[in-house]
């Protein structure tokens, strides 16, 4: 089966790996120091997140350092958003109607 | 102006949003089609009901009208009304004769209305079967997160976006 970002998501422990590479790349060692649990453990949640295509595995020398491919996320984040904006658009009006409405009735 | 709530749940996604206005007031905009018309289309898009039968088996036939006098067609079909309580049905694409186009999904939707004293909060459950991804999500089974998920993902993103 191909992972895609939502796989990625599901989990809280990937979530928060991917939160703290929003602000730097990081090698395998620091982002195994963060989070309560083994470096084995760590790495199998780094590699599913590069299967989901959300984050880029690069080697430095001896180090393997993660990078967050914000642009997948991006992509997963705008399904969501035109139905928000319908809705947000929508019921602004409705509440524009309902005051008038309400004059209207008091009158 | 109120907060509209989001919620994405499975295959299903809820909108929530409370109105400073009498619960019948509430429901006349959302089913007098001369009403629903002033609100339902998203500037600049104009709603036009040709036909709006609202009880149970009714249908409503509508088209959203864009600038440019361009025309999606619409036909909702009532399937459940229980009066300034909450109504339910299905929402498919058509043309102008009410005719659905089976190309694309059928959407289903259940509006709830609650009285509170003077506020009314309306809920729009809507039920998708059409995402890809969306499916995706309920073949995963994944049932709870998937709201704290969008939440994060937005935090992801504010976080992601260059400096």
């Amino acid at each position: 089966m191909r992972r895609d970002v939502f796989n990625a998501i599901a989990d809280p422990t990937r979530r928060d790996i991917l939160m703290s590479l929003t602000s730097k790349k990081q090698n395998v060692t620091a982002l195994a120091n963060q989070f309560d649990m083994t470096r084995q453990a760590v790495s199998l949640h780094l590699k599913y997140l590069q299967e989901c295509g959300v984050i880029s595995i690069e080697k430095e020398g001896r180090e393997r350092y993660c990078h967050l491919e914000a642009d997948q996320l991006t992509a997963v984040a705008d399904w969501l958003e035109p139905f928000k904006i319908l809705w947000e658009k929508r019921l602004n009006k409705l509440d524009e109607l309902l005051i008038k409405l309400k004059k209207e009735e008091n009158e | 102006m109120n907060k509209t709530i989001f919620k994405a749940e499975n295959n299903v996604l809820t909108v929530e949003r409370t109105f400073n206005a009498a619960v019948n007031l509430v429901w006349k905009a959302w089913t007098e089609a001369e009403l629903l018309d002033q609100w339902w289309a998203p500037k600049p898009w104009k709603s036009q009901t040709k036909s709006m039968d609202f009880r149970t088996g009714g249908q409503r036939l509508y088209a959203m009208v864009g600038p440019n006098n361009e025309e999606h067609w619409g036909i909702t079909t009532y399937t459940n009304i229980e009066l300034q309580k909450h109504f339910s049905g299905e929402d498919a694409f058509s043309d102008e004769d009410g005719t659905i186009n089976p190309e694309f999904p059928v959407a289903k939707f259940d509006n709830h209305f609650d009285s509170e004293s003077e506020d009314t909060k309306v809920t729009i459950v809507t039920t998708y079967a059409s995402e890809e991804h969306l499916k995706q999500v309920i073949e995963m089974g994944m049932k709870d997160g998937l709201t704290n998920a969008f939440k994060n993902l937005d935090e992801l993103l504010n976080n992601a976006q260059p400096k």
